[in-house]
C-alpha cells in the first residue's frame, strides 16, 4: 500500500433476506422461484384499503443477526415509509426505518490468517429492517418494450446492514463480506444465496490522497451497485479504484464538488459504469408509518436473545485452536467451511484421537472430494464416525498416509469399515522386531547407503524404501525411516 | 309506523316476532330509493339483487329457527369506500370508477355476520376530502331538508339516505368530522369512536392516523345496535384496539347518573352561528333538566386544529394516495394517445434543438403516471396531494409536520386534562347548519373551517358522537356533539340516549315530494 499514491476508502450496505416463511407485513409465502404473482395477497399488492401486520419473526432473526453484529438494540423502534414512485414498488412507498432504526452502533472483527491485513474491526453504523420491492422485467426484444412486474418478492423482510467507511483494500471489504455472511449463515438468519438475491451488496468507494498542494483531499464516493458475488465486489472496487485515480489526475475534483454517482458492476466486461443520475438530491419524504405501532423490546428480551446465540465463527475458531491443537490456518479453514464441516471435524477429532491429524485430512482429503464431487459435507459418503477408525489406524502408525488414502478411497464408494478395507488390501501393521530385521537385512547389503548415512545424507535411505516396501508393502515408511538413521549410526 | 321510518331496533322486533321479513323490509327500502334517490342521490350503486338474495336468506334460515347475527335482515348503506369483495368499490373517484375488490374489508364481513342487508354504497367526497360531498366525481347528493342544500361531507350519502329514509342504517367514515358533520347537516345521529376501536382494513385510506369507520342512524339505540355490530379488534390491523366490546345495545338504554358534562368554552365563540349557538344551549338545558350537571372546560389548543389538521392530514394523504398511480390501480390514460404526444413533443424539442428543454422531457413511464393522475384525480384531492407531498419534503418536514406532531400531542393532552374533570364534552357539531350547494366549491379554506369542532377529535383519538338539537329558522338541522375520554363509546351512547328520550328532534322527518 505505501507505494500506492492514494488510499480506497470502503463502506459496504448488505441487504440480507432474512430466512421466513413468510413476508414482512403479511403472510404469502417467500419461497424463491415460483411463477410471478403466484405469492402475493391484498396486502403485498397494496390493494386499497389494505393494511401491513409486522411478522414477529422477522424482527427476533433482525435482533439475532443485531446482537451477533455488537449492535445496540433500543427499548423502542419504529417504522417509516420512504415514499417513491417505480413500477415495482406497488403501495409507492416502502415501509423501512430512518431516524430510529432497530439497531445501531455495532463492529465486526475482520482478519486474514495470511497476515496480507492487519487485524481490523469494521464499524457499523446500523441495521435496519424494511421490506424488499417487486421485480421489473424489462423485454424490450424486437422494439416491444413490454415491462412486466413480478410482485412476489414485495414484502420480503430484508435487514440493511451499512458499514462505516472503514475498509481500505478489496481484500478487506471481501473479507468483510465474507466474515458476515459466515455470521449470517451459522445463525440460520439468511441462506445468503446471492444468487437468489437474498444477499445484496452496495460499495460506496472513494480516494484518500494529496493534492498538488500536498494537503489532503478525497474523491467523489462512487456507489457500486449490482454485483452478485464477493469476487465481483473485490474487482469492481479494485476497478474503481483505478478509474477514480485516472478521473482525479484528469479533473482533480474533490468530494462535494460533484454530486454522488451510481455505477453498475458489469461482471461480463469487469468494468463499472455510469447509471443515468437524477438531476437533483432525492427527497423520500420520509414519515412515520401511521399503519403500524411502535416495536418495544425489553432489556430482558435483549439479554434472552444474546443468550440464545449460537457460538459465532470468531468464537469457534479461537476454541477449535486451543480444544485440537490446531494453527489458526486450520481453525480458519474449517471454521469458515460452515457449521456442518465444523461439526464433522470435531467428531472426527475427537474419535480419531489427533486433532491435527483429523484437521489434515478435512481440508485434504474431505474438501477435495467434495469439490470433486460437488458434494455437501452432509451428503459426504464417509460418516464422521467411520473416517475416524482410518486417522486413528495412521495415528497408531498401523498404515502409512499413501496407503490410508488407498484405504480411503475404497471407502467412499462401499460402505465398508477402514478395518474391513485394510483387511482386504493385506495391510497389517508390521511387528516391530520385523520391521527391525528387515531394516538390518537391507542396510547389511547396500554399504554404500549406511556410508552416505554416517556422512548426514538422510536423502540415501530412500532407496531403501522402496526395496523394503517390494517386500512388506505394509511397512511405515516413516517409522522404517528413523529406524535406518537410528541403526546405521550404530553400524 | 310505516316500515322506512321505524328504528332499526323496532324493525328487529318485528322481525323477529314474524310481523314483517327481511324481504318486505328490504323491497321497502329500494322502493323509497327508487322513488327518492333521483332528488337525493344519496347513493352511487343499490344493491338490489343481492341485497334481495340476503334479505330471503335471512328470512329462511329465521324461518328454520337458526340463530342469527345481532343485524339478522335490516339494511345496511355502505359509504363507497369500503371494500366489498365483488362490488364496485370507487370512493367517489374518476380513478377508482372501475374497481372491484377481491376482499371484504373487516367491516363488510362483520356486517354481513351480522346478517345485516347490504343494500347500496354511499356517495362521498372523492377520498373522503371535503365537508360538502360536492366534491365527489361520480354524483351529486342532495340535503333531504332542502334539495339545494349539501348534505355535508364526506359521509354525506350515508347521512343523507338516512334522513331520506332509504335505510335504518349506515356506515360512514371520519377523518376530521365526516361523519358528525353531515349527521349534523341532515339531522342524523352520527358518530365517530375511539381511534382503533373498528378496524380500517378494507377501508380505502385517507390520512391513516385519523381515518375511523363508525356507525350512523336515526336513534343513539340504532346506533348502538350498528357499532356492537363493527366494533372489535382485528389482527389485521395493528391499530386495532385489543379491549372486550360492550354490549352497546343493551347498555344505551341505562340512563346515565350524576353526569358531568364540560362546555368547550372555545366553541362557543366567533364564527359560530346564532341559531346552531341557541340551540345547543337548549340542548345542554335538556341535559341539566335531566340531572347533569355542568361546567366550562377549556381545550386551549383545540384553535391549531384546523392547521395541524390540514398538515397532518393531506400528508398522509399523499402518501396513501401514491398507489393510484396507473401502474397498479387505478384509471390508466390512453397509452397510445400519450406516448404520440410525447413524441410530437420530442419531435418539436428536436427540431427546434432545445437540449436543455429535451433533457427535462418526461420518459413514457413519467408521463404515464403524472397524466393518469392528473385525469383520474379531481381538484381537492389534487390540492391536498400537493399540500401533503410539500409538508413532507425534506426541507419543510421539521416546520410543518413534525411541528404539527408537536401540536397534535398538545390537543391530545388537553382533552386528557379536561377528562379528569367531566365526562364528556358538549358543544355544536359543525358552526353552521347546511348551507346552500356551491356557495363554499371556490374557497376551500371556508369550507376547511366546516371541520371546526370536529377535527380535534380525530387529532386525539377520542370518540364523539352528533346528535340532532333543533332546526335553524330556514328548516335545516342542527346536531350537538358530545365527545367522550378514548373507549367511553357506551358512555357517548347512553348520554344521547338519554337526549332522544326527553327530545324528539330526531323523529322528525324531510318532506320529499
Amino acid at each position: 500500500m505505501s507505494e500506492s499514491p492514494y488510499e480506497i476508502v470502503i463502506g459496504l450496505e448488505v441487504h440480507v433476506q432474512l430466512a421466513t416463511n413468510t413476508k414482512l407485513f403479511c403472510r404469502c409465502s417467500t419461497k424463491y422461484g415460483a411463477a410471478p404473482n403466484t405469492q402475493t395477497c391484498p396486502v403485498c399488492l397494496a390493494m386499497p384499503g389494505t393494511l401491513p401486520v409486522m411478522n414477529r419473526h422477522a424482527f427476533e432473526l433482525a435482533m439475532q443477526t443485531a446482537c451477533a453484529l455488537n449492535l445496540e438494540i433500543p427499548r423502542f423502534t419504529k417504522w417509516d415509509r420512504k415514499n417513491y414512485y417505480y413500477p415495482d414498488l406497488p403501495k409507492g412507498y416502502q415501509i423501512s426505518q430512518f431516524d430510529l432504526p432497530m439497531s445501531q452502533k455495532g463492529y465486526l472483527l475482520i482478519t486474514d490468517p495470511k497476515g496480507q491485513f492487519e487485524p481490523r474491526k469494521v464499524r457499523i453504523i446500523r441495521a435496519h429492517l424494511e421490506e424488499d420491492a417487486g421485480k421489473s422485467m424489462h423485454d424490450e426484444a424486437a422494439g416491444k418494450a413490454d415491462s412486466r412486474i413480478d410482485l412476489n418478492r414485495t414484502g420480503t423482510p430484508l435487514l440493511e446492514i451499512v458499514s462505516e467507511p472503514d475498509m481500505r483494500s478489496p481484500l478487506e471489504a471481501k473479507a468483510y463480506l465474507t466474515e458476515l455472511k459466515l455470521i449470517l449463515e451459522y445463525l440460520g438468519v439468511s441462506d445468503c444465496n446471492m444468487q437468489e438475491g437474498s444477499l445484496r451488496v452496495d460499495a460506496n468507494v472513494n480516494l484518500h490522497l494529496l493534492d498538488d498542494d500536498g494537503k489532503k483531499a478525497a474523491t467523489p464516493i462512487v456507489e457500486i451497485k449490482n454485483m452478485n458475488s464477493f469476487r465481483a465486489v473485490e474487482r469492481a472496487i479494485a476497478y474503481e479504484a483505478t478509474r477514480q485515480y485516472e478521473v482525479w489526475q484528469e479533473t482533480k475534483q474533490k468530494i462535494g464538488q460533484v454530486p454522488k454517482q451510481t455505477r453498475g458492476w458489469d461482471d461480463q466486461a469487469q468494468v463499472t459504469r455510469g447509471q443515468r443520475h437524477k438531476e437533483e438530491s432525492s427527497d423520500y419524504r420520509y414519515f412515520p408509518e401511521p399503519d403500524l405501532a411502535p416495536v418495544t423490546t425489553t432489556e430482558e428480551e435483549v439479554a434472552a436473545v444474546m443468550a440464545s446465540l449460537c457460538e459465532l465463527p470468531r468464537q469457534m475458531r479461537e476454541r477449535l485452536e486451543a480444544e485440537y491443537k490446531i494453527p489458526a490456518y486450520d481453525a480458519d479453514v474449517i471454521v469458515n467451511q460452515g457449521r456442518a464441516t465444523v461439526e464433522y471435524y470435531e467428531t472426527l477429532a475427537k474419535l480419531g484421537g489427533d486433532g491435527k491429524l483429523a484437521s489434515n485430512w478435512v481440508q485434504q482429503e474431505v474438501l477435495r472430494v467434495q469439490k470433486e464431487r460437488d458434494l455437501e459435507i452432509g451428503g459426504f459418503p464417509i460418516s464422521p464416525e467411520r473416517l475416524a477408525e482410518l486417522i486413528k489406524a495412521v495415528a497408531g502408525k498401523e498404515i502409512d498416509g499413501t496407503r490410508a488414502k488407498d484405504v480411503f478411497a475404497e471407502m467412499l464408494d462401499s460402505d465398508k469399515s477402514a478395518a474391513d478395507v485394510m483387511k482386504e488390501m493385506g495391510i497389517e501393521k508390521v511387528d516391530d522386531s520385523e520391521l527391525e530385521n528387515l531394516c538390518r537385512e537391507l542396510l547389511e547389503n547396500n554399504p554404500k547407503v549406511v556410508a552416505d548415512l554416517k556422512e548426514g545424507k538422510v536423502k540415501a535411505v530412500g532407496a531403501l524404501i522402496g526395496q523394503a516396501k517390494k517386500k512388506n508393502p505394509n511397512i511405515d515408511p516413516g517409522t522404517f525411516r528413523q529406524m535406518c538413521i537410528d541403526m546405521s549410526a550404530s553400524m | 309506523m310505516s316500515l322506512i321510518h321505524a328504528s332499526a331496533a323496532q324493525l328487529l322486533t318485528q322481525l323477529e316476532s314474524g310481523e314483517i321479513t327481511s324481504v318486505e323490509l328490504t323491497k321497502a327500502c329500494l322502493a323509497q330509493i327508487e322513488g327518492a334517490d333521483k332528488q337525493v342521490g344519496s347513493f352511487l350503486r343499490v344493491m338490489t339483487d343481492s341485497a334481495l338474495e340476503q334479505a330471503e336468506s335471512v328470512d329462511a334460515r329465521r324461518k328454520k329457527g337458526e340463530k342469527l347475527g345481532l343485524l339478522a335482515g335490516v339494511p345496511v348503506a355502505i359509504k363507497d369506500l369500503l371494500c366489498t369483495k365483488g362490488e364496485v368499490t370507487t370512493c367517489a373517484s374518476k380513478m377508482l370508477e372501475n374497481f372491484v375488490p377481491p376482499y371484504d374489508a373487516t367491516v363488510i364481513s362483520k356486517l354481513k355476520a351480522a346478517d345485516a342487508v347490504l343494500i347500496g354504497k354511499t356517495n362521498m367526497d372523492e377520498f373522503a376530502m371535503g365537508g360538502s360531498t360536492e366534491n365527489s366525481a361520480l354524483g351529486k347528493t342532495r340535503n333531504p331538508w332542502n334539495l339545494d342544500c349539501v348534505p355535508g361531507g364526506s359521509s354525506g350519502g350515508a347521512a343523507a339516505c338516512l334522513a331520506a329514509s332509504m335505510a335504518p342504517l349506515s356506515i360512514g367514515t371520519d377523518t376530521g368530522g365526516s361523519i358528525r358533520q353531515p349527521a349534523s347537516f341532515c339531522g342524523v345521529v352520527g358518530m365517530k369512536p375511539t381511534y382503533g376501536l373498528v378496524s380500517r382494513y378494507g377501508l380505502i385510506a385517507f390520512a391513516s392516523s385519523l381515518d375511523q369507520i363508525g356507525p350512523m342512524a336515526r336513534t343513539a339505540e340504532d346506533t348502538a345496535l350498528l357499532l356492537e355490530a363493527i366494533a372489535g379488534y382485528d389482527p389485521h390491523d395493528s391499530t386495532s384496539a385489543n379491549v372486550r366490546i360492550p354490549a352497546y345495545s343493551q347498555s344505551v338504554k341505562q340512563p346515565l347518573k350524576g353526569l358531568r358534562l364540560g362546555i368547550v368554552k372555545e366553541h362557543f365563540g366567533e364564527g359560530l352561528d346564532s341559531e346552531v349557538d341557541a340551540a345547543v344551549q337548549e340542548a345542554i338545558k335538556v341535559y341539566k333538566s335531566l340531572g347533569a350537571t355542568v361546567t366550562d372546560i377549556s381545550l386551549p389548543h383545540s384553535k391549531y386544529g384546523i392547521a395541524v389538521y390540514y398538515i397532518i392530514a393531506p400528508s398522509e394523504a399523499s402518501s396513501n394516495l401514491a398507489r393510484f398511480d396507473g401502474a397498479h390501480y387505478g384509471h390508466r390514460c390512453d397509452e397510445a394517445k400519450m406516448l404520440e404526444q410525447l413524441a410530437k413533443e420530442r419531435a418539436e424539442l428536436e427540431a427546434k434543438g432545445d437540449e436543455e428543454e429535451l433533457k427535462k422531457l418526461d420518459t413514457s413511464l413519467v408521463r404515464m403516471y403524472r397524466q393518469s393522475r392528473a385525469e383520474g384525480f379531481g381538484p381537492e384531492v389534487k390540492r391536498r396531494i400537493m399540500l401533503g407531498t410539500y409538508t413532507l419534503s425534506a426541507g419543510y418536514y421539521d416546520a410543518y409536520y413534525l411541528k404539527a406532531l408537536k401540536v397534535r400531542r398538545l390537543i391530545s393532552n388537553d382533552y386528557e386534562t379536561a377528562f379528569k374533570n367531566v365526562d364528556l364534552l358538549i358543544g355544536p357539531t359543525a358552526p353552521t347548519p347546511s348551507f346552500a350547494a356551491g356557495t363554499k366549491t371556490d374557497d376551500p379554506l371556508a369550507m376547511y373551517l366546516g371541520d371546526l369542532f370536529t377535527v380535534t377529535a380525530n387529532l386525539a383519538g377520542v370518540g364523539g358522537i352528533s346528535i340532532p338539537c333543533g332546526f335553524s329558522k330556514s328548516g335545516m338541522p342542527i346536531g350537538v356533539q358530545l365527545q367522550g375520554p378514548p373507549l367511553a363509546e357506551e358512555r357517548l351512547l347512553q348520554a344521547a340516549h338519554m337526549y332522544q328520550t326527553a327530545t324528539d328532534w330526531h323523529e322528525r322527518r324531510p318532506e320529499l315530494s
